[in-house]
């Protein structure tokens, strides 16, 4: 596999920052419950990914090492300001919607993640397609996430009825809990558990083993 | 690596004016980006504004219907203003019936837990009865303060009562889940006791003496 095509698809399953690195949890939890605030998510983080990374490397040979974080957070937090600005134009309902959560992708550490660990030392070329790749590895989990929430909480899907609801004459019980943020736990748990029996790779040592040992062993 | 990378690697990247070059660069270019977006998509911003602004204040009377024509609907109410105890001119949002007033619609604002919330109260037009409450602009805790924007919390302001016989504010909204059968209070919001009581009082505020009472008073006199 070329080095662009790595880069690109190995944070979809293989290097998700969602699943396999058990980051950007917070929003993934907030900004679930419905499909379409998911989406408008999902695209302000990969473009910010992607643009931070890509602006970043260009003049990584220029900056200097006491102030480098600083500076990723000065060039992330100005792509974050500029998205958050332009939704507030163009999709003002949903962001709304996403009311703090755009603004805290500031803090939001795969974007700094991608920065300090790849952009930092690879081309802008290839730290474009690293951000892309990582922004497509946390929408995949965030947009599976929200596709349950939204319909078996609500019975609907980017609000089209898919499942009548019972409180309409329909047969579907809306399930309330996939609305509460301890539901996107669960689903995350639910999806960490699936990838990693399918690659058994992704599987961490235990830190901690549990043996038994002989009392006289320790003497 | 790029002609340009080589003569960039060669500087000290780690040296006092490099750091300044890069510190100021950085934030003058970013300055400028943010600025100029900030500037760009604030007349279309402030639109976007306006036309919630217009249909919370449509939906709190119950007049909004999703895909109408804000603007349109928007024609038929009545902007007018009132005098406070204090001086202050406010205004008031009137739906007519005819030459009828049918509904009343007040803007209020006051202090939540983490901040002012702004928001709308329709009142029929014997000055006591509540069609609605919404807000549009809080800072309320996201999954517990802003349930207040719940549709489930805001219908059970339909139909409360405002004052008592007496004319003195009841409404309230309590912690816990009200009485059934009450005609002043509200469910509380689990997790948001203080949201609730910034909530009531607030809205006692705003229709005892100081804010719109004596314009409500004014208004149920007037009504048939």
């Amino acid at each position: 596999m070329s080095d662009a095509r790595k880069v690109l698809i190995d944070p979809l399953v293989d290097n998700n920052p969602v699943t396999l690195q058990v980051l950007g949890i917070c929003s993934a939890l907030a900004v679930t419950t419905s499909l379409l605030p998911a989406l408008l998510m999902c695209v302000a983080l990969t473009s910010v990914t992607a643009l931070s990374t890509a602006t970043i490397s260009s003049i990584r040979h220029r900056i200097p090492n006491n102030i480098r974080i600083i500076v990723h957070m000065t060039i992330i937090a100005s792509f974050v300001i500029v998205v958050d600005q332009l939704l507030r134009a163009y999709a003002f309902e949903t962001s709304k919607q996403l009311s703090v959560f755009v603004g805290l992708i500031i803090t939001n550490c795969i974007v700094l993640g991608r920065a300090e660990a790849f952009a930092m030392k690879n081309s802008p070329g290839l730290s474009f397609l690293d951000g892309l790749g990582n922004g497509l590895g946390y929408s995949a989990i965030l947009i599976s996430v929200a596709i349950i929430r939204e319909l078996f909480g609500g019975g609907t899907l980017l609000g089209y009825r898919i499942l009548p609801l019972v409180t309409d004459g329909g047969w579907y019980e809306a399930n309330g809990l996939m609305l509460l943020p301890p539901s996107a736990f669960f689903i995350i748990g639910l999806l960490i558990w699936a990838i990693r029996s399918w690659k058994r790779n992704q599987v961490e040592l235990p830190e901690h083993r549990i043996h038994s040992v002989h009392r006289t062993e320790i003497l | 690596m790029s002609d340009n990378a080589k003569t960039a690697a060669k500087i000290d990247r780690d040296s006092i004016g490099n750091t300044l070059f890069v510190a100021i660069g950085v934030s003058l270019i970013c300055s400028i980006l943010v600025a100029s977006a900030a500037v760009l998509l604030k007349p279309k911003q402030l639109q976007n504004e306006e036309e919630y602004r217009q249909r919370i204040i449509l939906d709190v009377a119950g007049l909004y219907e999703p895909g109408a024509d804000i603007g349109a609907l928007y024609a038929s109410i009545e902007e007018t203003t009132t005098e406070l105890a204090s001086g202050e001119s406010a205004p008031v949002y009137l739906v007519m019936d005819g030459s009828q007033i049918e509904q009343v619609i007040l803007p209020i604002e006051g202090a939540g837990l983490w901040g002012t919330m702004y928001g709308f109260l329709a009142v029929e037009n014997d000055g006591n009865t509540v069609r609605g409450l919404r807000f549009y602009a809080h800072g309320e805790t996201p999954g517990l303060g802003d349930q207040v924007d719940k549709p489930a919390w805001r219908e059970q302001w339909q139909g409360k009562k405002l004052y008592d016989a007496n004319g003195n504010p009841q409404i309230e909204v309590v912690k816990g889940p009200a009485p059934d059968d009450s005609e002043f209070e509200i469910d509380g919001l689990a997790g948001a006791t203080l949201t609730g009581r910034g909530v009531s009082v607030f809205v006692r505020h705003w229709i005892g003496d100081e804010g719109y009472g004596p314009y409500l008073k004014s208004l149920s006199e007037e009504s048939p």
